[in-house]
């Protein structure tokens, strides 16, 4: 007994070197091209260091400066990171607000196996579809089609009513960025919100429906809390992907965020700030905000997942 | 009888709007690259006169125009970001496989550490390590290599998140023991049985792998400043700066579907199981 668990020890030792060896390209590569630029980037927060034309600036070490400049009121008095990040959060919002409605309905239709929806295959392939397509091309051609000489303004024209300049007004310019984050993601969150719908027991349904409840109750009674996890998890790394939000406003206000910065997100801001000057330091005070706060959204979803277990 | 029949034509009206919402959302989603499609038809003249839902016939002379373009090289741009996408994929579906492999069929004593940590990193935004990436490549004059945006692929955390799940799902450590007393090498085994049984997983994975790196525009528009070396995406945010009361709006629809359509026809061919891989692995359980 005990010669064989020795025996049996040796044989897994023997074999763990080669459990390090497989996992060794993966973390080499990770420590040297993601975690120690990451600790860069933190580090690079507390330091002066940017190009001022051709001279290089710094590094001279300010302490948290960078973060006290990034919060200081500008002339008018406005403070441009909180104003970005409301802008971020805003458009995501707006985007994912029907986002969430439009994928609830749809996964209870094609889930219902009173409707019997046909044509599954075909509607799913349809509405995922813009979600692989490259935002920066969907950018240019939803620009390309609004602009005013595009076939949209054409349209209105053409059916007599006044023309829109709709990269030049808030209200549009938004509209237009959330529309495409809209279309991007409602089909992705369908799919996932079908499989938590059809991971719920059947036999839950079917006894609400015998006890003769109506199917409004069914859904606000039986589905949607046993669904809550799942909610929780999509509503929250739509969240953390919000956050990130870059190439459509980017691509579409050709980096302005127009009018008057009100579509500019955060990680616009940090691409300000890094190209052309490469300020390392205020890039880098920016990227410690944008990743405490993916960090605290990433939390929550390991707190929610982990209670479903 | 006339209970049945008003439960029937209360189905039938459900299903009526059933089908008229995703009718509607499916023409949202299909309108504005069908708009591309006609647009890219028609000559820079048609189109800034009246629209037309007529297909023109200059869709061989825009693309012409497009392909041919001095200043943005698309064939060049196209070349670069597919070399970049396809070895990204590769490396990242074959890395994250033999790491979720190793941590899943070995017992070691920083198995559970090596897999916690890959986890906890999956959500950080890739932007949060953006600014030291950046400088260290300008400390060692990087800029302008495209291996340096492929070798980070490396390590892609959600990827092997989904291959270990796949693999706790469909392989019995009985078939990797066998091999092991047959003889095999463990190395041999991966390649040889592993790998094998991993197909399906691996074809998803490369598919999502290699349209994210087609579609992926913020780093890649901080280190590659060359015209020789940008990738599409680079090249279509440059579009937007164009004066566009001289530029031909035909090449533009144009090049706008050239970024597209590689993406479009792996799509369409693979659909099904792409539809299928977003579900699993994304959620827990």
């Amino acid at each position: 007994m005990d010669k064989a668990a020795k025996l049996s020890k040796r044989k897994s030792v023997s074999y763990a070197k080669w459990g390090y060896l497989f996992i060794l390209p993966f973390f080499l590569v990770y420590f040297v091209f993601t975690l120690y630029p990451q600790l860069l980037t933190f580090y690079n927060s507390l330091f002066e260091n940017y190009m001022d034309g051709l001279t290089h600036v710094g590094p001279n070490f300010v302490g948290l400066g960078n973060f006290v400049k990034l919060f200081s009121p500008d002339a008018t008095g406005s403070i441009t990171i909180i104003k970005y990040f409301g802008n971020t959060v805003v458009l995501w919002i707006l985007g994912a607000l029907p986002q969430f409605i439009f994928a609830l309905i749809l996964a209870l239709f094609f889930t219902s196996t009173r409707l019997k929806i046909k044509g599954q295959g075909f509607f799913k392939a349809v509405i995922y579809m813009p979600n692989l397509i490259m935002a920066a091309a969907f950018a240019m051609l939803i620009f390309g089609l609004f602009g005013n000489t595009g076939p949209i303004n054409k349209m209105l024209v053409a059916a007599n009513m006044p023309t829109f300049d709709f990269l030049a007004e808030k209200i549009s310019v938004r509209g237009l960025i959330a529309l495409m984050n809209f279309l991007m993601w409602f089909g992705n969150t369908t799919i996932l919100l079908m499989a938590g719908i059809q991971g719920i027991d059947e036999c839950l349904f079917e006894s609400a429906r015998i006890d003769g409840a109506s199917s409004t109750r069914v859904f606000f009674d039986v589905t949607l809390p046993l669904l809550k996890p799942i909610l929780v998890y999509v509503a929250i790394t739509s969240m953390i992907g919000g956050m990130q939000m870059y190439d459509v406003p980017q691509v579409l206000t050709n980096g302005y965020g127009m009018p008057d910065n009100t579509s500019s997100t955060m990680v616009m801001l940090l691409n300000k700030y890094l190209n052309p000057s490469r300020n390392y330091g205020m890039s880098g005070a920016i990227s410690v905000i944008l990743f405490a706060i993916t960090g605290i959204l990433s939390l929550i979803v390991l707190k929610a997942t982990n209670k479903e277990d | 009888m006339n209970n049945n029949a008003k439960a029937k034509s209360k189905l039938l009206l459900s299903r009526t709007v059933a089908y008229l919402v995703l009718i509607f959302l499916s023409v949202l989603c299909l309108f504005f690259f069908y708009l591309m499609i006609l647009n890219s038809s028609h000559s820079n003249f048609e189109l800034q006169g009246s629209f037309t839902f007529k297909f023109g016939k200059f869709f061989a002379d825009n693309f012409n125009n497009a392909w041919n373009d001095a200043s943005i090289k698309i064939p060049r741009g196209m070349l670069n970001s597919f070399l970049i996408a396809i070895i990204s994929a590769v490396l990242n579906v074959y890395f994250s496989a033999l790491t979720a492999y190793g941590i899943y069929a070995y017992d070691f004593k920083l198995k559970k550490i090596a897999d916690a940590f890959i986890i906890a990193v999956m959500m950080i935004p890739s932007q949060v390590s953006t600014v030291g990436f950046i400088q260290l490549a300008y400390k060692y004059n990087l800029t302008n290599k495209l291996w340096l945006l492929i070798v980070p692929s490396i390590a892609g955390p959600a990827t092997y998140f989904y291959m270990k799940q796949y693999l706790k799902a469909t392989l019995p450590l009985e078939i990797v023991e066998a091999a092991r007393i047959d003889g095999s090498n463990e190395f041999v085994t991966f390649n040889r049985i592993v790998l094998p049984v991993m197909k399906p997983a691996i074809a998803v994975q490369m598919i999502f792998s290699f349209i994210a790196s087609w579609n992926n525009y913020f780093t890649p528009s901080l280190l590659l400043t060359k015209a020789e070396y940008k990738t599409v995406p680079i090249m279509i945010a440059q579009l937007r700066s164009a004066d566009y009361s001289k530029f031909d709006l035909g090449k533009m629809y144009m090049f706008i579907m050239l970024a597209i359509l590689p993406v479009m026809i792996v799509y369409i061919i693979l659909s099904k199981s792409i539809i299928k891989g977003v579900t699993s692995g994304s959620v827990k359980g």
